[in-house]
């Protein structure tokens, strides 16, 4: 547990986060979320897909896994092109703060936002337990934060409702860091969601 | 129980022939109807017991030669369920055991095609299955995939139930990815995945005469997408619905 | 790792007299104080002389790009929309890596550019850009919103390179007394520039864009 443990995982990181909603506004807009119950099941589901998936390539990443090979594993398991091109614009948005902080060691402007992550972790002289951390931490708080801007949710409850999936949270990194396969747990209305949202013509977030 | 079927099918002046049929119950391979006048066999899946059930051990191996073309398909869906009590007791002692499992392995040549179109997975109470498909694609081969859960019988809660695919082109893995519900599964009814629906699915097309261009991303509906994949001339349709007939029409109609 | 052990890159290259990336001009204000329109004026103004194009953090409409490419001569691909996430003022100011990437990707696809113009989304009198995100900013005020508006200051009415009182044909309507704007814009801000602009009067939004011009020639 470290300082920069806590830089890296604070929302006002400037990393482009508070412009994605984890898919939150397009479930919201589609009535499958609605109060603090439905955020709920939304965000332990979306810890268990999503959030296992990006923690296991953040860690991955984090260990010094070949860049190229995690790219492709996460194409490979993100199927929504709008969910490929969020998660790129993220990553982008991750490199270049992490860049200004630390020295990185690729000069790749755009990866995966995992990825990207468990690069900078490295470089910022995380483990890769902590850049699952990170990432899952990451999976539950930024659709959490949405929630709070698109229903107007109590941000109090909201942080209970976090604060009660700390555990979760805990466990899901825990696996992550230490998988041998990496994990394409999948969230079929997630990708589903992106598309339709992709098309919206106007857009609150961006993904 | 312990069963493998396998498929082969090859090419020969410009027909395709089954070389091999092999059938271990419950799993029986029967040919069905004439060719087509594109020269693809069919064959189903006959369901020769119920089940899966815990404990069993299924093993299907397909494989299309260079040219052939083949669809495998299913007379019924299959219903997994709960192993027998002695099996789940035993499994007390041994955790894994009172799980079933399916295990597809696929090859495909260059210029063959697989069609896999098998009716759904049930995931009954109390079920613990997992399927696990790996597809190998020469480059040049076509496929068309089909793979759809639904989540328990009428009116009833699922087991846990997973679908773990993996398709790979010329040796790099294109898509991958695996849908669980059941308990085990957390938030698997929530908004973020399945959002009360009782059954999903995919259909994933690979063509080679796609290599410019996959088809556009488009919306099929409201719980159903279209979308392109990175690694190759492939795209996958996607849906989640009330019961399977919804899902299955949006499948059928991603590629029309 | 320590930070002071290698030099920082900057994470967004400065202008130099190479015109290694173009101008960037940040445009805020409050909602309805005419940024928008200020924007389709400048680049119709401008257009001919100037390679531009436009970032916008509104909530952006096909509409919206109608009315630039009607009104401001601009064609669609020289615009680009951010996503704020309900959150106007952090993309500009807290967190403005949306915006820098929309400003690079402008000039990777365009080629090279003179002047990128930012327009804030509508937000309230704290709002102002980050230096790290452009070079100079205008802040856009309107009459109709109360002539006490420059007393109460702010960081955007305070700080801005141009302060804009928009709309002053309006003036006689709402009761605004321009002097009093202009004496209390002078109080705040000392000799940073105001300009009052009605765009009914001059849709060339002359005074604007001759301040954008002297600042491209720097």
């Amino acid at each position: 547990m470290s300082t920069t443990l806590l830089l890296l995982a604070d929302g006002r990181f400037p990393a482009g986060g508070h412009a994605h909603s984890g898919g939150l506004e397009a479930a919201v807009t589609a009535g499958r979320v609605r109060d603090l119950d439905d955020l709920d099941a939304f965000l332990r589901g979306r810890l268990a897909t999503v959030g296992l998936v990006s923690a296991a390539f953040a860690a991955a990443a984090c260990a010094g896994g070949d860049i190229h090979t995690l790219e492709a594993g996460l194409d490979a398991r993100t199927l929504s092109p709008a969910l490929r091109k969020a998660s790129r614009a993220q990553g982008r948005a991750l490199l270049r703060a992490g860049r200004t902080l630390w020295t990185l060691p690729t000069a790749e402007r755009e990866l995966h936002h995992p990825v990207a992550l468990g690069v900078v972790a490295a470089a910022a002289g995380l483990t890769p337990a902590e850049a699952a951390l990170t990432a899952a931490y990451g999976t539950v708080t930024g659709p959490a934060s949405a929630a709070v801007r698109l229903l107007g949710l109590d941000p109090y409850a909201t942080h209970a409702l976090v604060a009660r999936l700390a555990p979760d949270c805990d466990a899901v990194a825990a696996r992550a860091a230490t998988v041998d396969d990496l994990p394409a747990c999948s969230a079929p209305l997630l990708d589903i969601g992106a598309e339709t949202h992709a098309t919206w013509e106007v857009r609150l977030f961006a993904s | 129980m312990k069963a493998t079927a396998r498929i082969t099918a090859v090419a020969e002046a410009g027909r395709t022939r089954l070389v091999t049929l092999r059938s271990e119950t419950p799993l029986l391979v029967r040919k069905t109807g004439p060719s087509r006048a594109d020269g693809e066999v069919e064959v189903h899946l006959v369901g020769g017991a119920a089940g899966p059930l815990g404990g069993d051990r299924l093993r299907i191996e397909v494989a299309v030669g260079p040219g052939a073309r083949l669809c495998v398909r299913t007379v019924a869906a299959s219903l997994a369920l709960p192993g027998p009590r002695r099996a789940e007791r035993a499994s007390r002692q041994s955790p894994g055991d009172a799980q079933s499992t399916l295990d597809i392995h696929a090859t495909v040549a260059a210029g063959g095609s697989l069609r896999w179109l098998p009716e759904p997975l049930i995931a009954a109470k109390g079920c613990d299955h997992v399927s696990r498909s790996l597809v190998d694609l020469e480059s040049d081969a076509s496929l068309t995939w089909r793979e759809e859960v639904v989540c328990g019988r009428h009116g009833e809660d699922p087991g846990d139930a997973s679908l773990e695919s993996t398709v790979r082109l010329a040796g790099r893995t294109i898509m991958r990815q695996d849908v669980s519900v059941g308990p085990r599964a957390a938030g698997w009814a929530g908004p973020a995945v399945l959002g009360g629906g009782r059954a999903t699915g995919t259909l994933l097309v690979v063509d080679p005469l796609w290599t410019e261009k996959p088809p556009e991303a488009a919306v099929l509906g409201p719980g159903a997408a279209r979308m392109p994949l990175a690694g190759g001339p492939a795209a996958i349709a996607q849906a989640v619905g009330g019961d399977l007939r919804e899902v299955r029409a949006a499948l059928d109609r991603a590629f029309a | 790792m320590h930070p002071e052990a290698h030099t920082h890159p900057d994470p967004h290259p400065a202008r130099n007299a190479t015109g290694a990336r173009a101008l960037r001009i940040g445009i805020g204000g409050p909602v309805g104080s005419g940024k928008t329109a200020l924007v389709a004026a400048l680049c119709r103004t401008l257009a001919a002389d100037l390679r531009l194009a436009v970032v916008t953090n509104d909530i952006y409409t096909t509409e919206d790009a109608d009315f630039l490419l009607r009104n401001g001569v601009l064609p669609a691909d020289r615009i680009r929309a951010v996503e704020t996430g309900c959150c106007p003022h952090t993309a500009i100011r807290d967190d403005i890596s949306a915006n820098l990437d929309a400003c690079e990707d402008l000039e990777a696809d365009l080629g090279p550019l003179d002047l990128v113009l930012v327009e804030s989304g509508g937000d309230n009198l704290t709002a102002t850009f980050s230096k790290g995100l452009v070079d100079r900013q205008i802040f856009v005020v309107d009459v109709a919103g109360g002539d006490k508006v420059p007393r109460k200051g702010g960081p955007g009415v305070t700080t801005a390179d141009l302060l804009v009182v928009n709309k002053t044909d309006l003036a006689p309507l709402v009761g605004a007394d321009l002097s009093v704007m202009a004496r209390d814009a002078r109080a705040r801000r000392g000799d940073l520039p105001t300009v009052f602009l009605s765009l009914v009067e001059d849709p060339a939004a002359t005074p604007v864009a001759d301040w954008v011009r002297g600042l491209t020639k720097e």
